[in-house]
C-alpha cells in the first residue's frame, strides 16, 4: 500500500464511498473520486469499493482497466498532458510528443524515475485555435514548437540539459 | 433605476476553452477590479458576466462590450486601463484592440462587420457567448424556460412530437436520425419507467461543440430534455459528460441545482404535475461509450462494451427500459423548435437536413473557432468566407469532416453544400461536427493512419473483425508511411477495408475503414507515391522525406537556421543556405517558417 498511512486512508475511503448508495452505477464514479484524491486508483481503493458495492473485486478491477480515465499507476507531481487531437496531429505534435519524451527519458504513459513527470496525450484540449497545445498541470501551452518545448520544461526544473 | 440601466450595458468576457487557455479569467478579475475602482467616474456602470465561447478563438481572449457592440481581440492585462478609460468611460473604441478581418484585412469593431460572423445563423448557441451560463435569470430573459412553458400550458405529448417531426430536426450526434420518429417510436412503447439521456461523450479528436454548448449555455440542454422526458412521458434522465470536461461537468451540476431551486426541474415542474429529475454521470475516457448501447452500458456501472444493433433502444435501452438518446446539440435546439414552431425551423437549411449545424472548424485555416451555419452552405463558404482561407495562404488540400468515422473531401469539391446526405454521398459524413481544414503540408496517409491508430487504441476488442481488422490496418499504413511497403498493400488495405465495415458489431467498426477508403478513393496518387516511389510529398512521413533549400529563393535571412532544433541548417547571412541531411529530424520547423518558399520536399 506505498505510501498512503492506513487510518488516514480509511477515513477518506470512507467518506468517498458514503457519497454514494451502494449501487453497481456508482462504481465509475467512487474510482473516480479515489483518483481525485490521490491522483491514480491505488489498488486498495479497488478492494473497498468492492467491499462496499459487495460485489467480486474483479468486477470492479475490469471497469478499472476498461476505462482510461482510470489509471493504477502513481503520477508525477508535474503531469504533462499533449493534445494529439487532429488539429493538433496536423499541426505536428507528434514531434512535441517525441521531444519531450527525450528530454525527459519518458513515453506517452509513463512517469519519470524521479517521479517529477508523468506524459500523457489526450485528444483535444478545446483549444485548437492554439495547437499544437499542451498542459502541465493547469497550466497551458500553445502554438508549441521543438525548441519550445525544451525552454518551457528547463522552467519547471526538467532534465532539459541532457548532452 | 441605475439597475434598470446597468441591465443593458454589459462587458462579456469569453470564458470559453480557447480564452480561458489564454488568461481569459484573468482579465474578467482584472476589469471586475478596475471598474470598481474606478466606480464614481463611471455614469452608467456595467455589468461585467463570464461568458461562454464567442467563436473566434484564434483571437482570444476576447472582450465584447454592449449594447455599442464593440469587441476586442487578444486582450492583455496591460490594455485594461486603457479600455477603462477610452472604451468604459467614454465610448471610444480602442483601435489597435478591433479584430483584424481575415477577409478584407480591415479593422472590424462589431460582430456583424466581421466575416466570420456574417455568415452564421445561431439556434444551438444563441445564448453562447452571450450570458453567464450560471446566472439562470440570464438565461430567462433570453427567452428561457418559456418553451417549456408553453408545453405544459398548450400541448399534450403529442402535439410537442408532432412539432419536432415537423421541424425535421435530425441528430447532431453524428448519424443524423429524425429526433421526431425516435420520439413517436419511444413514446408508442407501452413499457415504463422511460429514460431520456443526453449523449455529451463528445470523443471526436478536435472537437468541441458540445462542451461549449453546455459550458456556455447549460439551461438549454436541460430545457430541452425536460421537454423530451414529457413527451415521451419519462421522469429520469442522465447527461453523460466526457471525462475530461471537468468545468463542463461543474456547470451543468450548478445549472441543474438551479433549475431544481426554481422549479424547473424535480417534482410537479411549473405546477404542471409533471415530474422529472436529471443526474450528471461523468464518463471514463473512452470513445466506444459515445456509441449508444455501449453508452447506457456504462451508465448502468459496466463495461461500456455496444451491444448488436437490432435491439433498439427506444423500446429497450437503459436497464432494459424504453429511452431517448440525444446529443447536447439535439437538445438544444428543442427549446426554439418548440418556441417559434416546427414550420419555423423546416424553412432553415436544405432540402432533407433543417436547421443550422454547429461546427469545430480547425487545422490549417486562419479563423480557428466554433461556428453556426444553415445547413447546405459550401464547403467553400465555411472554410473561405468564414474560416478567412488558409494558414499562410498556402493551397488548400482537403477538409476531414465527420470524425475517425468520416473521411476527408478534395479541393475539387469544395462548392459541396454542407449536409447529411450530400457528405455521406462524398464517402465522408456529418459525424459531430469537426473539421479539420488541411494544406499541403498535410499527409493524406498520415491522416489516415492517425484515424485508424485512434480506432485501434479505443476499440472495445468485443468482436474480431474490428479488433484484428484494425490492427492489421494499422501495420499495412505504417508500413506505407515507414517506407517498408510493398506493391499490392494498397490493394489489401482496401480488401479488409470492406471487410471490417461489413462484419464489423457496432458503429465504430462499420465505420473504422471510412478514413482509409475516403483518403484512397481522392488521393490514390498520394498512396502510391509513398509505395512506389517512397516519397512523401507533403514531407511529413520521416523516413520518406528529404528537406531541401532551394539556392536560388533562399536569401539567406536566417531564419530556419536560428530555429532549427536539430541545429542542422548552415549558412552565411545573405547567402544560400543548405541543410546538413546527417542531422536533420525532418521536423519541418524550417519548411513551416520560411517566407520565401525556397524549401522543399525532394
Ligand atoms: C463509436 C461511436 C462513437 C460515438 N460517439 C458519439 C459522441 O461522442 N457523441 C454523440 O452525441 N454521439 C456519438 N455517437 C452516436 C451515438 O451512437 C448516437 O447515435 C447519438 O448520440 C444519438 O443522438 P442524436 O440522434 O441526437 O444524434 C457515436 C457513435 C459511435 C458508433
Ligand atoms: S486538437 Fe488539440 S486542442 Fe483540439
Amino acid at each position: 500500500m506505498e505510501n498512503l498511512k492506513d487510518g488516514d486512508f480509511t477515513a477518506q475511503a470512507e467518506s468517498i464511498l458514503q457519497r454514494y448508495p451502494r449501487e453497481q452505477r456508482f462504481a465509475l464514479a467512487m474510482m473516480q473520486d479515489f483518483q481525485k484524491e490521490y491522483d491514480y486508483l491505488p489498488r486498495e481503493a479497488i478492494r473497498r469499493i468492492a467491499g462496499y458495492l459487495e460485489v467480486p473485486p474483479g468486477k470492479i478491477y475490469s471497469l478499472a482497466t476498461f476505462y482510461k480515465a482510470i489509471s493504477m499507476e502513481k503520477k508525477g507531481k508535474y503531469i504533462i498532458k499533449v493534445c494529439d487531437g487532429t488539429a493538433c496531429h496536423i499541426r505536428s505534435s507528434t514531434w512535441i510528443i517525441e521531444e519531450i519524451g527525450k528530454l525527459l527519458g519518458i513515453k506517452p504513459g509513463g512517469t519519470s524515475a524521479d517521479g517529477r513527470f508523468s506524459l500523457e496525450t489526450v485528444k483535444c484540449l478545446g483549444t485548437c485555435a492554439l495547437a499544437p497545445v499542451m498542459v502541465i498541470n493547469d497550466e497551458y501551452f500553445g502554438s508549441l514548437t521543438v525548441g519550445k518545448v525544451k525552454k518551457i520544461l528547463q522552467r519547471y526544473g526538467g532534465r532539459a540539459d541532457e548532452e | 433605476m441605475k439597475s434598470e440601466q446597468s441591465q443593458k450595458r454589459k462587458i462579456l468576457v469569453c470564458c470559453g476553452p480557447g480564452c480561458l487557455a489564454v488568461g481569459g479569467r484573468e482579465i474578467l478579475q482584472e476589469l471586475r477590479t478596475k471598474v470598481a475602482e474606478a466606480g464614481a467616474d463611471i455614469k452608467v456602470e456595467p455589468v461585467i458576466k463570464g461568458t461562454g465561447c464567442h467563436g473566434l478563438c484564434e483571437q482570444g481572449p476576447i472582450v465584447r462590450f454592449l449594447p455599442e457592440d464593440i469587441s476586442y481581440c487578444r486582450v492583455n492585462l496591460a490594455d485594461i486601463d486603457e479600455i477603462i478609460s477610452q472604451t468604459v468611460l467614454q465610448q471610444k473604441v480602442v483601435e489597435r484592440l478591433l479584430f483584424t478581418d481575415a477577409l478584407t484585412g480591415r479593422r472590424v469593431s462589431s460582430q456583424s462587420e466581421n466575416s466570420f460572423y456574417k455568415k452564421q445563423l445561431k439556434i444551438a448557441l444563441r445564448n453562447t457567448g452571450e450570458i453567464d451560463p450560471l446566472n439562470l435569470d440570464d438565461y430567462l430573459e433570453r427567452d428561457g424556460y418559456r418553451a417549456l412553458a408553453k408545453v405544459f400550458s398548450q400541448m399534450d405529448p403529442g402535439a410537442v412530437i408532432a412539432e419536432v417531426e415537423q421541424s425535421g430536426l435530425r441528430g447532431r450526434g453524428g448519424a443524423g436520425f429524425p429526433t421526431g420518429l425516435k420520439w413517436r417510436q419511444c413514446a408508442r412503447v407501452d413499457n415504463f419507467p422511460k429514460y431520456v439521456i443526453c449523449n455529451a461523450d463528445e470523443g471526436d479528436p478536435g472537437a468541441f461543440m458540445d462542451r461549449s454548448i453546455i459550458e456556455g449555455d447549460p439551461h438549454s440542454v436541460i430545457e430541452g430534455m425536460v421537454i423530451g422526458a414529457y413527451a415521451v412521458k419519462a421522469h429520469r434522465g442522465f447527461i453523460y459528460i466526457r471525462d475530461e470536461y471537468a468545468l463542463a461537468v461543474k456547470t451543468m451540476l450548478e445549472a441543474i441545482r438551479q433549475a431544481e431551486a426554481r422549479g424547473y426541474l424535480g417534482r410537479n415542474i411549473l405546477d404542471s404535475g409533471f415530474d422529472f429529475s436529471l443526474e450528471v454521470v461523468r464518463g471514463g475516457g473512452a470513445f466506444v461509450c459515445g456509441e449508444s448501447s455501449a453508452l447506457m452500458a456504462s451508465i448502468e456501472g459496466r463495461v461500456g462494451e455496444p451491444r448488436a444493433k437490432y435491439i433498439r433502444s427506444v423500446e429497450r435501452g437503459l436497464w432494459d427500459q424504453p429511452t431517448v438518446l440525444n446529443n447536447v446539440e439535439t437538445w438544444a435546439n428543442i427549446p426554439p423548435i418548440i418556441l417559434r414552431g416546427g414550420e419555423w425551423f423546416n424553412r432553415i437549411g436544405s432540402e432533407k437536413s433543417k436547421g443550422t449545424k454547429v461546427f469545430s472548424l480547425v487545422g490549417k485555416v486562419k479563423n480557428t473557432g466554433l461556428v453556426e451555419v444553415p445547413m447546405g452552405i459550401s464547403l467553400r463558404e465555411l472554410i473561405f468566407d468564414i474560416g478567412g482561407g488558409i494558414l499562410n495562404d498556402r493551397e488548400f488540400k482537403a477538409v476531414q469532416t465527420g470524425g475517425p468515422s468520416g473521411g476527408c473531401i478534395p479541393a475539387d469539391m469544395l462548392d459541396l453544400k454542407v449536409d447529411f446526405d450530400s457528405l455521406a454521398a462524398a464517402d465522408s459524413m456529418m459525424g459531430s461536427g469537426g473539421m479539420i481544414v488541411m494544406d499541403e503540408r498535410t499527409c493524406m496517409v498520415d491522416t489516415a493512419r492517425y484515424y485508424i491508430d485512434f480506432l485501434t487504441e479505443e476499440s472495445c476488442g468485443k468482436c474480431s473483425p474490428c479488433r484484428e481488422g484494425l490492427k492489421r490496418m494499422r501495420e499495412i499504413l505504417n508500413d506505407i508511411c515507414s517506407g517498408s511497403s510493398r506493391p499490392g498493400d494498397i490493394e489489401i488495405l482496401e480488401e479488409i477495408a470492406g471487410m471490417v465495415r461489413e462484419s464489423s458489431l457496432c458503429g465504430l467498426g462499420k465505420t473504422a475503414p471510412n478514413p482509409i477508403l475516403s483518403t484512397i478513393k481522392y488521393f490514390r496518387d498520394e498512396y502510391d507515391e509513398h509505395v512506389n516511389k517512397k516519397r512523401c510529398p507533403a514531407g511529413i512521413c520521416r523516413e520518406l522525406t528529404t528537406f531541401i533549400i532551394n539556392s536560388e529563393e533562399c536569401n539567406g535571412c536566417g531564419l530556419c537556421k536560428k530555429n532549427c532544433p536539430a541545429e542542422a541548417i548552415s549558412g552565411e547571412s545573405k547567402a544560400p543556405h543548405v541543410i546538413d541531411l546527417s542531422r536533420c529530424t525532418k521536423c519541418g520547423n524550417c519548411i513551416e517558417l520560411c517566407r520565401f518558399n525556397a524549401i522543399t520536399v525532394k
